[in-house]
């Protein structure tokens, strides 16, 4: 299970995080909804192990482990994966490479045999038929040149690889077409299981409608103003980030966070 | 006191034995140099082309042959060990031509392979055409360390292909310096005809010479394809020196690759001019240096006639106290319409005291051309890092997969399949952590 308590981060003494408050327990599947600016992406960042931002107060608890004090490659070989708003682009590394490299740190660390080069290209062109890539993309650098949708779904591809026990996805859905996000939504679906819990972040309800989760946040200012089930992403979206900014969504919202 | 009546000493005292001694033009051109090069001495930063890359340490300090080199055999072995390509070797120790370790197959028809100093005894007239002079010409580079070369050069490649050969294997040079030579001069012609086709690579290796001067020059005539690759990997005494100048005609093809590991200083001045309509040229290179080395690329590619296309790109790694230099000069004549020009280079900096300098110059008289040029130093890139992070790759690695992809791109553009693995094998193994990345290649 994870526990975010009263979170506070900041990047360049600006205080974008203010107490943030979350549980999210095995296999349950939260989305985490808010306005631009309200600290989504960088809950993100910070639980991915992001050292840009500084966390000035709180504490996030794993499965009794202190996460924050574990540096990002150690989080990624426990089992937490983020799907990035904006994959990076490593020219010069093959998507191959640098898949095998991600799998076999991961297997190291979790005491199973590294895949020879046979086996992980079987897997590995498996689960690109899944997420519906071609071939060549293992050949070229990772996500350079790659469209929007593309980049996506290598992330899906990633997370499906690495098999995480806690998958934090950061606006998978930005720039998709209906067509790329069903196929990111089925990829994502897939992957649910009870041993594995999900952080879906998103600014719009539309997602929700192929990923369907557990739980809904609504983060504002920094601070999850309202939780409730799936309704609470429908009724954000008639009306809009401004019914909570207002207050009247918050309101109601009191001591409802958690899962 | 100075060096430079040890030089002009030199000379005198060589000249004798030095190949084509006989031929009175070319002791004339020997004579001819060695006065201008003790009436300029070693550049210094006052010159503009030497501003980051002052020799004028060597006016003082003499030159020490230095003690124990591995023996030349032991280190071509290793080298060829890379290669089954059943191609021709010719080996040059501390600039002189070594027939015992040399490989020679039959050639085809019309293809001359053969030391400088055999062509000399052999066919001079064909060797006068191509020397070059103290005086320069259109192509060379004048400059006092060239005109050193030319002065005391005691052998190099003379490579002739009569109009339409081709050498299936790349050619390759191997010059490595061993004990017992306090310095070197090679200098190396290439003299292709029209529609000739050839692949050539010169390895500097070793260490032996302290003071290596290398003069390299090409002429590609009509439809000419000719691909240089120069693989300069010394120890931290030597000083290279070294000049590849090229001359193409029409619709030819010149490609030179350098890849410079280091020496304690490494100068490459590179060029090329199109005498034709057409010509195409890619000039690629990769440094790296660490500790107090220092390499220095200084390239110009003279687009003099029109609907040339050339593409430039250099790369430096450069660690510990280490400097790269690059300066890269494009200049598009007046009637060179339709030019399409391209410049990069970039510099990764792989420690806090490592610096380099970039300088492209463009030089633009035509008003109907595509000219792109940038240069950058920077450090490696946060962003990549940490996505790498966040899939399992720890710090150190990471940094290692980026500044080998970094380098990468560089020999991805070696066309020829067994230098592409043996320069890509040369940088990992120079890199920390190459083993590890060469085992997920």
């Amino acid at each position: 299970m994870l526990k975010i308590d009263k979170l506070h981060a900041a990047v360049d003494g600006k205080a974008i995080l203010n107490g943030l408050d979350l549980e999210v327990k095995d296999g349950e599947v939260h989305a985490i909804m808010g306005p631009n600016g309200s600290g989504k992406s960088t809950l993100a960042q910070v639980l991915a192990g992001r050292d840009t931002f500084e966390v000035t107060a709180g504490s996030v608890d794993w499965d009794g482990t202190d996460l924050l004090a574990l540096p990002a490659e150690e989080r990624a070989r426990a089992g937490l994966f983020l799907a990035f708003q904006y994959p990076v682009e490593i020219p010069g590394v093959s998507n191959a490479y640098f898949l095998k490299a991600a799998v076999n740190a991961i297997r190291r660390h979790r005491g199973l045999p590294e895949y020879d080069a046979m086996d992980f290209l079987s897997r590995v062109k498996a689960e690109m038929k899944a997420v519906g890539m071609r071939e060549e993309f293992l050949y070229r650098s990772v996500n350079e040149g790659f469209s929007g949708g593309e980049k996506k779904r290598n992330e899906v591809l990633q997370m499906a690889l690495l098999e995480p026990k806690l998958a934090v996805l950061d606006e998978t859905d930005s720039g998709l077409d209906i067509d790329a996000l069903k196929v990111v939504a089925e990829g994502v679906n897939r992957l649910r299981s009870p041993e594995r819990s999900m952080i879906v972040i998103t600014h719009y309800q539309r997602l929700l409608d192929y990923i369907v989760p557990d739980r809904v946040h609504v983060l504002s200012k920094g601070r999850i103003v309202r939780s409730g089930g799936r309704e609470l992403a429908l009724e954000l979206e008639q009306h809009g980030y401004g019914w909570i900014e207002s207050g009247a969504g918050a309101a109601q919202a009191a001591g409802a966070a958690g899962g | 006191m100075n060096t430079i009546d040890t030089w002009v000493a030199r000379h005198r005292e060589r000249a004798a034995t030095l190949p084509g001694a006989a031929l009175p033009w070319l002791t004339g051109h020997r004579r001819d140099a060695i006065d201008s090069f003790a009436a300029a001495g070693w550049p210094t930063s006052r010159l503009e082309a030497w501003r980051h890359t002052s020799l004028a340490f060597l006016d003082q300090q003499p030159l020490i042959a230095p003690e124990d080199a591995p023996h030349p055999a032991t280190t071509l072995a290793a080298l060829r060990a890379d290669f089954d390509d059943g191609g021709h070797w010719l080996v040059f120790v501390d600039g002189h031509f070594e027939p015992t370790l040399s490989v020679r197959p039959p050639l085809p028809a019309g293809v001359t392979i053969s030391a400088l100093s055999e062509a000399l005894a052999r066919q001079p007239e064909a060797v006068e055409a191509a020397f070059g002079s103290a005086a320069g010409d259109d192509t060379a580079v004048v400059s006092s360390p060239y005109a050193l070369n030319l002065a005391l050069c005691s052998d190099g490649a003379f490579v002739h292909l009569a109009p339409g050969t081709a050498l299936e294997q790349p050619l390759h040079l191997v010059f490595i310096g061993a004990t017992g030579a306090a310095d070197s001069h090679v200098r190396n012609l290439i003299l292709a005809e029209a529609n000739a086709e050839a692949n050539i690579v010169e390895h500097h290796l070793g260490g032996g010479s302290t003071l290596g001067t290398v003069v390299t020059r090409v002429q590609a005539a009509q439809d000419a394809r000719i691909s240089h690759i120069k693989l300069q990997q010394q120890d931290e005494q030597s000083i290279h020196l070294a000049s590849i100048e090229a001359e193409q005609a029409r619709g030819s093809h010149f490609a030179t690759h350098s890849l410079s590991f280091g020496a304690r200083l490494a100068r490459n001045d590179i060029r090329t001019r199109f005498d034709g309509e057409g010509c195409e040229t890619l000039f690629n290179g990769l440094y790296h240096v660490d500790g107090r080395r220092h390499v220095d690329h200084h390239t110009l590619i003279d687009h003099a006639r029109p609907h040339g296309t050339s593409r430039e790109h250099y790369r430096g790694l450069v660690d510990g106290n280490a400097r790269g230099v690059f300066a890269g000069r494009i200049i598009v004549a007046q009637d060179a319409q339709r030019t399409d020009a391209v410049q990069r280079c970039d510099n990764l900096l792989l420690s806090k005291m490592a610096e380099a300098d970039a300088r492209p110059e463009l030089e633009i008289y035509a008003d109907d051309v595509k000219c792109a040029h940038g240069a950058t130093v920077g450090q490696i890139d946060d962003n990549a890092l940490f996505y790498l992070r966040t899939r399992g790759v720890d710090e150190t690695h990471a940094r290692q997969l980026l500044t080998y992809a970094f380098a990468a791109e560089v020999i991805e553009r070696i066309a020829q399949d067994a230098l592409r693995r043996h320069a890509r094998a040369t940088l990992l193994a120079r890199l920390p952590g190459g083993a590890l990345l060469e085992e997920l290649l």
